[in-house]
């Protein structure tokens, strides 16, 4: 911090408006173009779908990259899901599992 | 097909607001590890302020980060937008997802709070939809209440550099991928989700494998969507 906190470089507020309107353009753009799309029965089978694939899409890659203790932790997580089905307790596990794990050196 | 009974109250938001509670402390972290990056790559405070909290989208954020240097030139800062634009893709999606549901509210409500719209308050949204919910004030307080800790968990981060010294160590990394998992279970119905699921995750993986990055979540979540409407029952 050699200038001031609250000044702003003009670039870089520049490119700071242009994430956001660029995010925000996606945030909306998919909604607004499904308004004038007729939603047949298949394309809503296909928003119904998107949900689980994009979590699997998601998760899979953190797991490839996270090693044995991210997937074992996931796995713990979705094992309290399925028992308890409140989803703090799933991350409470996992994350309590993490430090467990790590505490003992795998 | 689109839902005509959408309600909007106040108690919609107060709950949407509290099923966010349990990823607090993911979202802390992440925020305040944002902070610390952005302080080490020399963005003022209020230049870390503005981009935390007007992107609000902490992956793309981190990414752009990645590649901005000082002084800014003008290559740097398209760049900076296109990575932003590419990890951000799968937006368009999240939002298509919810024109079903929030398709009949006029759009002076829905546009605004499209603007708050994540992975999180969306799966929360859905996964509540799932089970015959209809007040959309657990998109509106889930994603208020996100904004503002993310906004706010920023600043220590900043001044502080990293709190937490190593968020691993308590496992902290895993909260948001856990929270995600948990929400996928209730989300299995048959084989249709199976078959499905199973090609979104090998489309990501491919990608992942061939591409890295975040283009995965794109192609998986697009090729997992057309999988789930021609599967027919």
């Amino acid at each position: 911090m050699t200038e001031g906190a609250f000044t702003a470089d003009t670039m870089v507020l520049f490119a700071i408006l242009g994430m956001a309107a660029v995010t925000y353009a996606l945030r909306a753009g998919g909604y607004w173009v499904m308004g004038r799309v007729n939603v047949t029965p298949r394309i809503r089978r296909g928003l119904e779908a998107l949900p689980g694939a994009i979590i699997v899409s998601t998760i899979l890659p953190i797991i490839l990259q996270g090693g044995l203790v991210v997937g074992l932790c996931i796995i713990v997580a979705v094992a309290a899901q399925l028992r308890m089905k409140k989803e703090y307790i799933a991350v409470f596990c996992a994350a309590a599992a993490a430090a467990a794990l790590r505490a003992g050196g795998i | 097909m689109l839902e005509k009974n959408v309600t909007l109250s106040l108690k919609g938001c107060v709950r949407g607001a509290l099923m966010c509670v349990p990823v607090f402390p993911g979202i802390i972290v992440f925020g305040a590890v944002f902070g610390t990056v952005a302080a080490q790559k020399g963005l003022t405070f209020l230049e870390t302020i503005l981009m935390n909290s007007l992107v609000y989208a902490g992956a793309s954020q981190f990414v752009a980060m990645e590649i901005f240097t000082e002084p800014l030139d003008h290559g740097t800062l398209i760049a900076m937008i296109g990575v932003t634009a590419a990890v951000n893709m799968r937006m368009l999606l999240i939002g298509a997802s919810l024109r079903p549901w929030l398709g009949q509210l006029p759009g002076h409500q829905t546009y605004p709070a499209l603007f708050f719209l994540t992975d999180l308050n969306w799966l929360l949204t859905l996964a509540q939809y799932d089970k015959g919910e209809r007040d959309w004030g657990i998109y509106l307080g889930s994603g208020l209440t996100v904004w503002a800790v993310w906004s706010l968990s920023v600043i220590p981060g900043y001044f502080a550099g990293s709190l937490i010294s190593d968020p691993k160590t308590f496992g902290l990394d895993l909260v948001l991928p856990a929270f995600f998992a948990a929400l996928l279970v209730p989300l299995w119905k048959g084989k249709r989700q199976t078959y499905s699921w199973a090609i979104a995750g090998g489309v990501a993986w491919v990608t992942w494998a061939l591409f890295g990055g975040y283009w995965g979540i794109f192609t998986g979540a697009f090729a997992g969507a057309i999988a789930g409407a021609y599967l027919d029952d």
